[in-house]
């Protein structure tokens, strides 16, 4: 290419040109992100830990419910039982695997619901405006009012102990903060001139939210409810940490760190273990949270 | 700024009585008969209907929370169903403790918030940036329950420098400002103070970053302004933001204490909080629940009145 002289090269440009597409939005975002190590490191931490809880039943790990009374809370390193015992004799390792299936569901499950409902409502609010937009904000105010720790622990203690409550306590707290972000975007583009010739072309408000409005709106929203997702998975698990999500022998991390609190005088590091787990994947997500939403800010 | 004051006033009263409705409606979601907590297992039908008038149980719900609301107001939230002692006394003996856990996790993450966040923003894209925005992820990322177990495995069982749980030493029944006793506040200080570390010093690196970069930083340089000087300005511009977002943590810390609270058995709001849930003592659960978010809705009033009252920009928008 660099003998060519430069009229050449910018010919062959110009031929060229046609023929490739232009990068659309979402390869661009990809391939930066593909460029962060951190990123992609922690998106591979998180890929892990998916992979070996959904696939471990077939890992050959111990029997996460079967106990021991003489093998009791084991030092991590323990032949056989490489993350040592807990305080029923129970591999660790095979609970901290199976505990990530419970863990991840609860923690990232309200983070799914509360974006749709979140973003239907927002989206709705922003759009139509008016009366139906005080009605949904001003109910969105009042849970502002509660701090959110506060809001899935009075929701879950009210409704009592179970892994459906803490899920909908959960959902319901994330839901105010997804609609006001949703709202926020959409009011932003409603009234661009792109909105306003599919109206003038005669489409639907429900067509122009849909086609126009959420392909506009989608990407922030989704940014913003990924960054929810580290707190989600502390607080479901704090619920359970609790005694207001599953119940025991459930291998969940929240609860395994609940029951291990009493172990701490005996072997403190195999009590810790659960949290350690929780941290991972709440950090992971939120640097991957953090990668994403530079990777989208096209302009810097 | 009175008629500013004034409105955000006003504005609050729609939000007060609705936060107290969703309290309210709270033990009404509430899966079986809030009875169930003080009736014998044998209770007989009369005894039920008996006690279902006295809580006023009987009557329609719009009716049940018009009383109650009356009854709040003068500040009668009924008596805890567990002790049988009026609640508002009880959650207020608490409320005193998480204020005393709050501040002094205030104190300390608000400090190391501050300077880490200005260290960062001044020294951006460098090494020391990366540090400090590192500390500042992990801060908000680590489950801070965990945290709290962690540093009573290093400060009190292995290095045994400082009581793992409790707010005094054994037969002390109230907080003193002395050493006996402050040693008990430092572990779940430092473990409340890790988030609003993190968060504030995310919000005031972005701040400087942004401050830094706009011209009238340049013209201050231009006309020979010293560094420490330029800082002046600094941190003036960044302050009506960064003390929203620190309000808005200290109401979040005095709300949201219970799972520090539980790990190291501090008797706060929260650790009442978590008793409520578990002996079902719903008149507890709903007046703990009630103050809390009452407190945190007042904070926020403070700190939007605090914010306009250094920021002029803001009465005017």
């Amino acid at each position: 290419m660099s003998e060519l002289p430069l009229s050449a090269t910018a010919d062959a440009a110009l031929q060229a040109a046609p023929a490739t597409k232009a990068r659309g939005y979402w390869a661009t975002v990809g391939r930066r992100i593909m460029r962060d190590k951190v990123s992609m490191a922690c998106a591979l931490v998180l890929l892990l830990i998916f992979l070996s809880a959904i696939l471990a039943p077939w890992l050959g790990l111990e029997d996460p419910y079967k106990g021991s009374m003489i093998r009791r809370l084991r030092h991590i390193g323990t032949v056989g039982y490489p993350l040592g015992t807990d305080e029923l004799g129970r591999d660790m390792l095979a609970r901290l695997i199976y505990g990530g299936r419970l863990s991840l569901v609860i923690g990232i499950l309200p983070v799914i619901l509360a974006f749709c409902i979140g973003t239907s409502l927002g989206i709705v609010a922003g759009y139509v405006g008016g009366k139906l937009n005080t009605a949904i904000m001003r109910t969105v105010d009042v849970f502002y009012a509660f701090p959110s720790v506060l809001l899935a622990i009075a929701i879950s203690g009210a409704l009592g102990a179970g892994i459906l409550n803490s899920i909908v306590a959960l959902t319901i707290v994330f839901v105010p903060q997804i609609t006001r972000v949703a709202e926020s975007v959409t009011t932003g583009v409603r009234n661009m001139d792109f909105v306003e010739a599919a109206r003038a072309s005669g489409a639907g408000a429900f067509t122009i939210m849909r086609v126009h409005i959420l392909g506009n709106v989608l990407g922030a929203i989704f940014v913003y409810a990924t960054s929810l997702i580290s707190v989600s998975m502390i607080l479901a698990a704090g619920l359970s940490f609790l005694g207001l999500g599953t119940k025991p022998p459930e291998p969940e991390w929240g609860l395994m760190l609940n029951t291990l609190r009493t172990a701490i005088y005996v072997n403190p590091w195999v009590a810790a273990l659960p949290g350690a787990m929780i941290f991972a994947v709440s950090i992971c997500f939120n640097l991957l949270s953090d990668g994403l939403r530079s990777a989208m800010d096209i302009r810097n | 700024m009175l008629a500013y004051t004034a409105r955000r006033i006003v504005y609050v009263v729609p939000i007060v009585i609705s936060v107290a409705l969703v309290c309210f409606l709270l033990v009404h979601i509430t899966p079986g008969d809030p009875l169930v907590a003080v009736l014998p297992a044998d209770a007989s039908q009369e005894l039920a209907a008996q006690l279902r008038a006295a809580y006023g149980f009987d009557r329609p719900l719009p009716v049940q929370f018009g009383l109650w609301l009356l009854r709040a107001l003068h500040g009668d939230l009924g008596n805890s169903i567990a002790t049988g002692r009026p609640v508002l006394a009880e959650v207020m003996r608490a409320v005193g403790n998480t204020v005393t856990l709050a501040i002094a996790a205030a104190i300390i993450g608000f400090t190391m918030g501050i300077l880490l966040g200005l260290i960062a923003g001044y020294f951006r894209e460098t090494w020391i940036d990366k540090v400090a925005t590192s500390f500042a992820i992990a801060g908000v990322s680590v489950p801070h329950y965990w945290l709290g177990m962690l540093l009573v495995i290093i400060f009190s069982v292995q290095l045994n420098w400082l009581p793992a749980v409790g707010a005094g030493p054994s037969g002390s029944n109230s907080w003193a400002w002395d050493w006996a006793h402050l040693k008990y506040l430092v572990l779940p200080a430092i473990t409340t103070s890790v988030i609003p570390m993190g968060i504030v010093t995310r919000t005031v690196r972005a701040l400087t970053g942004d401050i830094l970069s706009q011209d009238f930083v340049e013209a201050l340089r231009a006309k020979g302004l010293r560094e420490t000087g330029v800082f002046r300005h600094v941190i003036k511009n960044a302050a009506p933001t960064a003390l929203a977002v620190m309000g808005l943590q200290l109401g979040y810390m005095l709300g949201g204490s219970i799972l520090i609270e539980t790990v190291f058995s501090w008797p706060g709001s929260g650790f009442l909080l978590n008793s409520a849930i578990f002996q079902r003592d719903l008149p507890l659960l709903q007046g703990t629940i009630l103050i809390l978010a009452l407190f945190f809705v007042f904070l926020n009033l403070l700190v939007d009145i605090a914010q306009a009252a250094i920021d002029p920009r803001i009465k005017r928008g």
